[in-house]
C-alpha cells in the first residue's frame, strides 16, 4: 500500500537520522531531545503495525517519564555544552555495542516473519486484491472479517492474558524489583 | 478510521485520485483540530477574563465586540506585532521549539475527543491511555523551555513545574483506572456509552482527584508555582515574546479548554442528553463551559499554595483517595457485575450510592489529616490585645 509505504519510509529516515544525531551531537542536552524523537518514531512503528497499546505506552513511558529521568541526570552532569571529555571505555563501549549490533540483526533474520494471524492476514489481502485503497470497517464487515476496533480489542484482552496468565512470574518479579528500588531511593535520601 | 476521514475521502475520491484524497481529507482534518483548539482557547481566555473579572467585581474587558468577545483576537494581534527576541546566550533551536512542543500535546489531545455521537477525529481503541501520554509530553516541552532560555528564574520555574506535573500524574492515572474499569474499555466513545449514570456520579472521588490532578498539571493558580509571578517574574516563559508567547498562552488556554472537554467526555457522560442523536453537540459544548466556570471559579477563589503544600496535597492527599477509590471501584466491579461481565443501569446507581458516602468521608477523613496542625491566633472582641509574642533570638550556631 503507497501511503504505508510513505510514511514508513518517512518515520525510518527520521528515526535512523535522529538516533545517528544522539551519538554524534555535542550538546548533551540536544541529544536528549534527539533520543525522545527516536522514541517517538519508532511508537509510530508500532502504530504501522496495528499495536496501538505498545505504542501509546511506548510514548507514555519513553518520551514522557525516561526522557525526563534522564534531563534530570544531564542536569547533574558539568560542561554538558561540551559533551563528554575522551575516555578510557571507548573499546569496552565498541565490543558491546558490536555485540548488541550482531544480536539484533541474528534476531530479525532468524525470526519467522510470516507468521500474521490469520484475520490480519485476511485484512492484508483483501487489501491488495481489491481495488479499494481505503478498507473501511463497513468493508471488513461484508467481507466477513473483524473490524479494525474489534481486532485492537483483542489484542489488548491477549496481551493482558498474556501478562497476568502465562508471564505472571517474570511480571511479578519485575514489580517486585520496581518497589524495591523506591524504597532503596527512600532510603538514600531520608533525612536522618 | 474515523468516520469524518472516510466521509472526507469518500466525497474528495469522486473527482480526485485516491491518494490526492487521502491528503485532502487528512489536511482537512488536522485544519479542524488547530482551528477547534485555537478556537477554545481563545473562546477560553475571554469567558476567564470576563469572569475574573466579575469575581473580582470590576467588568472586565468589554470594549471590542459584542460583551469584549473580540478580545483575545485584539491581544493576538497585538502579540503578532511585537518584537520576538530571542536571547543572546539561549539555545537558539530548542528556543524556537518550545512553542511548537507546548501547543502540539493540546491540539493531539482533542483529536479523540467525540463531540457527538460517532464525531471523534479519531475513534481510538486505547484512548484514555492515549491522552494520559500525550498529556505527558508537555513536561518535555517545560523542561525545554527552562533549559534553552538560559535564565535562572525560568529554570527555576522549569524544575518547579516538572516536579508539579510529574507528582500529579500518579493520582491522576489511578483514578482513571476507576474510569476503564467500569467501562471495560479504554476507548473514549465506550466511556461515553456506558455512562448511563454519569461517572460524576458513579465515582465522585475519581472525578475530585481528577479535576485537582488536572487543574494542577495545567498550572492553574492554586497550584501555578511554576509561574507564580510574585516570585520568578514569570516562570519558565519569562524569556519568551511575541509570537512565541502568544502561541504558549494558546496552548495553555487551550489545554483547559481540551481538558474541559476531557473532563466531560470521561465523567460527565459525554454528548449524552435529550435529542443526543442531533443535539449532540449542544449538549457536549454547554457541559465543556459548566467545567470551563468551574476552573476559573477555583483559579478566583484560593490563593496559591507553597511548593511544598502542592507535594504534600499530591502524596499524602490525592494518592490516598485514588487508591481508595481504586480498591471500592474493583470491589463493587467483581461483585455486581453479572457472568459476562456487564454492569446494568441499576448496579451503576448502587454504586453511586455507596461511592458518594465514601467520597465524603474519605475527603474529610484525609483533610483533616493533612491540614496544618496551627491554631491561627483569632482575636476575641472584649479579650484585649492580643499578647505580642515575645522577640525570640535566633539561637546561636553550633560551632564545630
Amino acid at each position: 500500500m503507497l501511503v504505508q509505504d510513505i510514511v514508513f519510509w518517512i518515520l525510518a529516515v527520521a528515526v535512523i537520522g535522529a538516533a545517528l544525531g544522539v551519538v554524534l551531537v555535542k550538546d548533551l542536552f540536544h541529544s536528549v531531545l534527539l533520543l525522545v524523537v527516536v522514541f517517538i518514531g519508532v511508537a509510530g512503528f508500532f502504530v504501522m503495525m496495528s499495536a496501538e497499546f505498545l505504542g501509546v505506552v511506548q510514548v507514555l513511558i519513553y518520551a514522557g517519564a525516561v526522557s525526563i529521568l534522564v534531563i534530570f541526570a544531564i542536569m547533574l552532569t558539568r560542561d554538558v555544552q561540551r559533551g563528554n571529555l575522551p575516555n578510557r571505555i571507548q573499546m569496552p563501549a565498541l565490543v558491546l555495542s558490536a555485540l548488541l549490533l550482531a544480536t539484533l540483526v541474528w534476531t530479525a533474520t532468524q525470526t519467522e516473519w510470516d507468521r500474521i494471524e490469520e484475520g490480519q492476514r485476511d485484512r492484508v489481502d483483501l487489501v491488495q486484491t481489491s481495488s479499494v485503497s481505503l478498507v473501511t470497517d463497513e468493508t471488513l464487515q461484508a467481507s466477513g472479517f473483524l473490524t479494525g476496533e474489534e481486532q485492537a480489542a483483542a489484542r489488548q484482552a491477549g496481551l493482558a492474558d498474556l501478562l497476568i496468565g502465562d508471564f505472571v512470574l517474570p511480571f511479578e518479579a519485575v514489580s517486585v524489583l520496581l518497589l524495591a528500588a523506591v524504597i532503596g531511593a527512600l532510603a538514600l535520601v531520608r533525612t536522618r | 478510521m474515523s468516520g469524518l476521514y472516510q466521509f472526507i475521502y469518500e466525497t474528495a475520491v469522486i473527482i480526485l485520485p485516491s491518494w490526492t484524497s487521502h491528503l485532502v481529507a487528512g489536511l482537512s482534518i488536522m485544519i479542524i483540530l488547530v482551528n477547534a483548539v485555537l478556537m477554545g482557547a481563545a473562546v477560553f481566555v475571554w469567558m476567564e477574563r470576563r469572569l475574573i473579572g466579575r469575581f473580582h467585581n470590576r467588568i472586565g474587558p468589554n470594549r471590542w465586540g459584542p460583551f469584549g468577545m473580540f478580545q483575545p483576537f485584539a491581544d493576538m494581534l497585538k502579540l503578532v506585532f511585537k518584537e520576538d527576541i530571542i536571547p543572546a546566550n539561549a539555545d537558539k533551536p530548542v528556543f524556537i521549539l518550545v512553542p511548537i512542543a507546548m501547543l502540539m500535546p493540546v491540539i493531539l489531545m482533542m483529536a479523540v475527543v467525540p463531540f457527538a455521537q460517532n464525531t471523534a477525529l479519531a475513534n481510538l481503541n486505547v484512548g484514555v491511555l492515549y491522552v494520559l501520554a500525550v498529556t505527558s509530553v508537555t513536561t518535555l516541552a517545560i523542561f525545554m523551555a527552562g533549559w534553552s532560555s538560559n535564565n535562572r528564574f525560568a529554570m527555576f520555574g522549569a524544575a518547579r513545574g516538572v516536579a508539579v506535573l510529574i507528582s500529579y500524574e500518579v493520582p491522576v492515572v489511578i483514578s482513571l483506572l476507576g474510569v476503564v474499569l467500569v467501562t471495560g474499555s479504554m476507548s473514549l466513545a465506550d466511556v461515553v456509552s456506558a455512562q448511563t449514570v454519569p461517572f460524576l456520579l458513579v465515582q465522585p472521588l475519581a472525578f475530585f482527584v481528577f479535576l485537582a490532578g488536572t487543574s494542577a498539571e495545567l498550572n492553574r493558580t492554586p497550584f501555578d508555582v511554576a509561574e507564580a509571578e510574585s516570585e520568578l517574574v514569570a516562570g519558565y516563559h519569562t524569556e519568551f515574546s511575541g509570537v512565541k508567547f502568544a502561541l504558549i498562552q494558546a496552548a495553555e488556554f487551550g489545554g483547559v479548554a481540551a481538558s474541559a472537554a476531557v473532563i466531560v467526555t470521561l465523567f460527565l457522560s459525554g454528548w449524552a442528553g435529550p435529542a443526543s442523536a442531533y443535539l449532540g453537540w449542544l449538549w457536549f459544548l454547554l457541559k465543556v463551559g459548566v467545567i470551563a466556570f468551574v476552573f476559573i471559579w477555583i483559579r478566583a477563589t484560593y490563593p496559591r499554595l507553597r511548593v511544598d503544600q502542592i507535594m504534600a496535597l499530591a502524596w499524602k492527599f490525592l494518592l490516598p483517595l485514588s487508591l481508595i477509590n481504586l480498591l471500592a471501584i474493583v470491589l463493587e466491579v467483581f461483585f455486581l457485575r453479572d457472568a459476562s461481565g456487564v454492569l446494568t443501569t441499576a448496579d451503576l446507581w448502587i454504586m453511586a450510592g455507596i461511592n458518594i458516602v465514601l467520597a465524603v468521608s474519605a475527603i474529610a477523613l484525609f483533610g483533616s489529616l493533612i491540614s496544618e496542625k496551627v491554631s491561627p491566633n483569632i482575636w476575641q472582641p472584649g479579650a484585649g490585645l492580643p499578647e505580642p509574642t515575645p522577640a525570640v533570638a535566633f539561637p546561636a550556631r553550633e560551632v564545630r
